[in-house]
Order: C-alpha cells, then structure tokens, then sequence
C-alpha cells in the first residue's frame, strides 16, 4: 500500500522553467527514478529523462535530488522522511535540453581531446601481458560508468563555468591516470598532458567528485592526487629542475607522434566550425615547434557529431511527430559505418613509418 | 519538414534554477566543526608557542613537542639537547626550526587543504553549494602553486618526528636513573600518532611505490605502498588524532612543569 508524497520536479527548457509540485504515490522498495515514471504515467506524460538500466550501471538518470548529484536509479525513497518534500532537478552544470535532461557533450568533447592507449612498441596486438598486481590501479578507474555526476559537481565548471575550455574535470583525470599507471601505455607524457592540457592545477581535492561516485571509486585519493605527485616530479621538483638546469636534461621524452598531417583530415560533417583544437585557437610559435617535433597536443580532432534535431532544435520522439518509420540515427542521418579512418581520434605509434 | 541531418548547434542554456543549493540536510555542520577545531587548536597553539614557560620538566626529562628541540638562549640548558643559538627574543620561538616547516607540512597536507579551503575559504563549503567567489583558479598560480612543495615538507617532517622520538627516549628518566610514568605514555602515544600520520602522507604513498609503474618489478616496494596505502585511508582520521595528541601532550608537560599535579609514575 503506497502513500502519497510531494515531489517538486524542474520542469522546463533552455528558455527557462520553474519548479513545479506534484503529489506521487510511494511504494514500498521503490527509487527515486519510479517515481519519476509513475510522474510520466499519471500527471506529468511529457517530463523528460534520461534512463536506461534501472541497476545503477549505464550511468543515464543523473539527477540532483535534494539538491546533491545522484542517480534517481540508486535513490532509495525509503531514506527520506514521509512528509519530505523531494527536489528533482536537471544537472546543474551542463545546459538544459528539456526538464531533467541536460546536454553533456562537454564531456564527450573532453574525451575526445585524451589521447586513446598507445600500445607498446614491438607487441602485436593479443599479445598484451600484463600482471594483475600491475594493472590494478588501472582497474579501479574502469569501473567508471560515466554518469557525469562527479563533473556536475566539481565546482571548478560548475559555479565558474568560464574555466570549461581550461578544465578537464574529474572523470578525464582518472582517465589519464588509468593510462598513465597502466603497465603497458607507452606513453610517458600523460602527466604533462594532465597539467597542461586538463587544467589538473585548478582541482583543488575539496573530494566532491569521490563524495557523489556511484561506483565509489577514490577519483580523488587514487587518481587526482597521484597525478598531481606525479607533475610535481616533473615539473615543481626543485632539485629535478635544477638538475635539468645545470646537466642541460632534455625536456619530456616525447616517443609518440601524432601526425601533424591530421589537421587536414578532419570529420566533413565539423564544416562549421566543427574542427577545433586541444588548446583552443592556440596560434603559439612553440606550441607549432611541438607539433613538429614530437607530440601534437594541438592536433585538431573530430567534433562529436550533434544528434539530429527537428527546426524547433528538439528530437523528433514519436513517428506522428517524425516523416519517417523508427527512430533517427543518434549520429545523425549522414553518418554512415564504419567511419573512415582518419576520423578516429587515434593515432598509432608507428604510423609515419608507413 | 524535419531534417536529420547533424547540424552545429548553438549555445545552450543551463536550467534556470532560482535556489543557489536545494541540499536540504546540514551541509554546513562539517564546515563549522572544522573552523570551530582547528580555530580552537590554533589559539592554543599560538598562546602556548609564546609563553615561553613550562614546557620542560626537569625531574623527568619530559619536553613538549611545541619546544622541540628548545634552541634560543632562553631554553632550560637541560631541554636544548641540539644546543642553544638563537637569540631569545620574545616574538622567536622556542622552537624555531621546527614550527615552521610543521605548519607548512600541514598547511600543504592534501587532507587539510579539503578542509580549510571547504570551511574557511567556501569554495566550496560543500558539495554542490556554491563556491563563495567569483573567479576561481585554484591551485594554477602563487601563492597556491606553492602547494605542490609538499613532498618537501613531508621529508622534513620525517625528521622532525624523529626528534621527536628522540624526546620521547630521553624522557625514560628520573632522579635515580630509569623512570617511567604517566607521562612517558603520552609522549609515547602522541609520538607513535605523529609517525601515523607523516607516514600516511599522500607525498609519502607516492615516494614509497606510487609512482611505480610496474608493481610486480618492485615487490619489497609494493608491500610498504600496500601499507602506506592502508595508513593513508585513514589521512584524516590521523589528522586530527594528532591535533588532539599534540595538544594532550603539552597541556599534560605543562601542567606537570607548572605543579598543578603530579606525573602518575610507575617506576622511580
């Protein structure tokens, strides 16, 4: 026998929305994303929200409830009193597409921007070994479903969000340190990648990405704060520096080289201002020497492609709104599989050998 | 007629939400206990540093750790076990080659920086509250780009401690020779407490075996990680353990010194 429960969702869209109240009927056992369903099956048949397992795995309902990050899958309406009044709200963060569904290709865009695993030099593919001990750390961070809520929440993008260009954010720091510690990831310049590329100087380990983790990984204690130790070897340790400065050491080993040719083969569909740069608009004379000599943090990647959208910018979600049979391509209509290759955001150790 | 094609597609606006934080449970507890404590424990401190009194007890060799090692001309001759050359003017204290560089080992501590830039400089006081001020570059510039020099104060800590164990040694001492009180179990637990939490350091995971990239070469060097590792969970906790042992340990050598009662003693 379920009671009924006053919920305040936002409803709404990038041109504005409010608060509105609804009384819901609460089950025993039930989470906060059943609610939100039964919302779309009696009141509310229009809300918006993203979901697809229901099992605190594909990383999808996102929501703030009460105003903290979390997924509405893995929230429990039995932790809260009866006559507790609970706020849904869309992640603040990221720009709103409508009610509790937000735009998060920010992140996809930053993705993007992480140079992909190098594979060791002279190990054909499937004959990777690695001990258990060695890839541990790494293992940690895959367990990361990329539900984004660390990235709502980490208050460098989220009440600034000017440092967006400069700021990678929590989920990509893990991601370069699971490279980085991983035993077979050939490249050595993934920390400086960190520092100057993701902005890792402007965390500051106030832990709210570790706080809101759903998978509970320690992005902060195992990843953020070993990566910051591991710039500080290269870059603020006094007796490395002057070392360097008296034995006239070389910079960073730079192994890898991502073709500067990659500027010229960038994804057709970016034509408007689709292609963009690590670094922005980076015209710099030294960051060009670089592209030359070694690796090209500034090489110009695809721009992830936009989902196709009617003339009012929304997705066409039923056929009677749609000229056509079934669901649209995500990726767009004029994207077919596989992509050719240059337009993947890789680039293979040895490709200027051939 | 609806296009599918990809399209770019112009900025968007995030959800208009008029509350600055919907967060309904006591956010703000934890900022206040933190401001609430380390005030307390600053003030102390302070008030303690320069008094410049009752920090060493002669009968039996007990020497607060807020004294050690006792180096200006002020310092009881017997509680200057590195000697005495600085000059004793009010405003140095007594242990003037130490202080600093524990104020900084703790002003860098990654555990402590959560807490005070949380509670003291709200940015930000909680999750998902907003950052108190209106631009923000965290630690990219001085001074707070000096924060990445805690590896340093992390060695000298280390040594630090190990005068403090020194003290602790030499307070096995009474009158007749050999003593043991009371007062040698605090300083004992506040010195154990004090390895605890310089070991548990995340400069100090990272020297031991985290900057490994291949464990299984390493073994010996994996194990102490695995224990640092274990220690280092427990950062915070050890933080203010070590707070409330330093602080312990000094009143007890104080009122000991002072003569507001007398060292429980169990041999001589």
């Amino acid at each position: 026998m379920g009671t009924k429960r006053h919920f305040r969702v936002w409803r709404g869209d990038d041109s504005g929305g409010d608060l509105q109240d609804y009384q819901v009927e609460v089950n025993e056992g039930e989470v906060v994303l059943d609610i939100i369903h039964r919302l779309q099956a009696t009141d509310a048949p229009d809300l918006a929200c993203r979901w697809n397992c229901k099992a605190g795995k594909c990383g999808s309902c996102s929501m703030e409830i009460n105003g903290m990050p979390k997924l509405g899958c893995m929230t429990r309406m039995s932790t809260f009193e009866e006559n507790e009044t609970v706020t849904v709200t869309p992640l603040r963060t990221f720009p709103v597409i409508r009610d509790l569904v937000t735009d998060v290709s920010f992140n996809y865009e930053k993705a993007r921007e992480t140079p992909a695993f190098a594979p060791p030099a002279g190990v054909a593919p499937g004959d990777y070994r690695m001990q258990q001990v060695d890839v541990e750390r790494s293992q940690e961070f895959r367990k990361c479903i990329e539900c984004f809520l660390c990235q709502n929440t980490c208050h460098v993008i989220r009440d600034h969000d000017e440092n967006k260009h400069a700021f990678a954010g929590p989920r990509y720091f893990i991601r370069a340190a699971e490279l980085d510690m991983h035993p077979l990831d050939a490249r050595t310049d993934r920390r400086e990648y960190a520092q100057a590329e993701q902005g890792l100087g402007f965390c500051n380990i106030t832990k709210c990405c570790t706080e809101v983790c759903p998978e509970h990984i320690k992005i902060t204690d195992n990843g953020i704060i070993p990566m910051k130790e591991r710039v500080v070897d290269r870059r603020y340790d006094p007796l490395v520096w002057l070392g360097n400065k008296i034995f006239r050491r070389g910079q960073v080993p730079q192994t890898f080289v991502t073709s500067a040719k990659h500027g010229d083969a960038v994804h057709s569909h970016g034509a408007q201002g689709g292609v963009h740069s690590h670094a922005g608009d980076s015209h710099d004379p030294a960051a060009e020497a670089q592209a030359q000599a070694g690796v090209n943090w500034h090489r110009e990647v695809p721009k992830p492609t936009a989902p196709a959208v009617d003339d009012n910018g929304k997705l066409p979600l039923t056929e009677l709104t749609f000229d056509r049979a079934a669901a649209p391509s995500p990726f767009g209509d004029d994207v077919t599989f596989p992509l050719p290759p240059e337009h993947l955001n890789f680039a293979h150790p040895e490709q200027d050998k051939h | 007629m609806t296009s599918t094609a990809t399209r770019p597609r112009g900025a968007r606006a995030r959800a208009a939400i008029a509350a600055k934080t919907l967060r309904t449970d006591r956010w703000w507890l934890a900022p206040l206990i933190t401001v609430v404590g380390l005030g307390a424990w600053v003030a102390y401190a302070t008030v303690r540093v320069f008094m410049h009194k009752w920090y060493w007890v002669d009968q039996y060799h007990y020497l607060t750790p807020f004294y050690s090692p006792c180096v200006t001309d002020r310092c009881v001759e017997a509680s200057s076990h590195f000697g005495s050359f600085l000059p004793g003017w009010w405003i140095i204290p007594d242990a003037a080659l130490t202080l600093p560089f524990l104020l900084l080992f703790r002003l860098t501590c990654y555990y402590y920086r959560k807490a005070y830039y949380r509670s003291f400089w709200l940015s930000p006081p909680a999750c998902a509250v907003p950052d108190g001020h209106k631009t923000y570059s965290g630690e990219t510039r001085f001074p707070l780009l000096g924060q990445n020099l805690h590896r340093y104060f992390f060695y000298a800590a280390a040594i630090i401690s190990l005068i403090n164990t020194w003290d602790a040694v030499l307070a096995f001492h009474s009158p007749k020779g050999f003593g043991f009180g009371l007062g040698n179990i605090v300083l004992l637990v506040n010195v154990v407490m004090l390895w605890a939490y310089t070991i548990s350091c995340h400069s100090c995971r990272h020297i031991i075996g985290g900057r490994l990239k291949h464990f299984s070469a390493h073994p010996v060097r994996y194990k102490a990680w695995t224990g640092v590792s274990w220690l280092n969970v427990r950062h915070m906790q050890l933080a203010w353990i070590t707070l409330g042992t330093l602080a312990l340990t000094d009143f007890y050598v104080m009122a000991i010194a002072a003569g507001w009662f007398n060292d429980l003693r169990f041999i001589n």
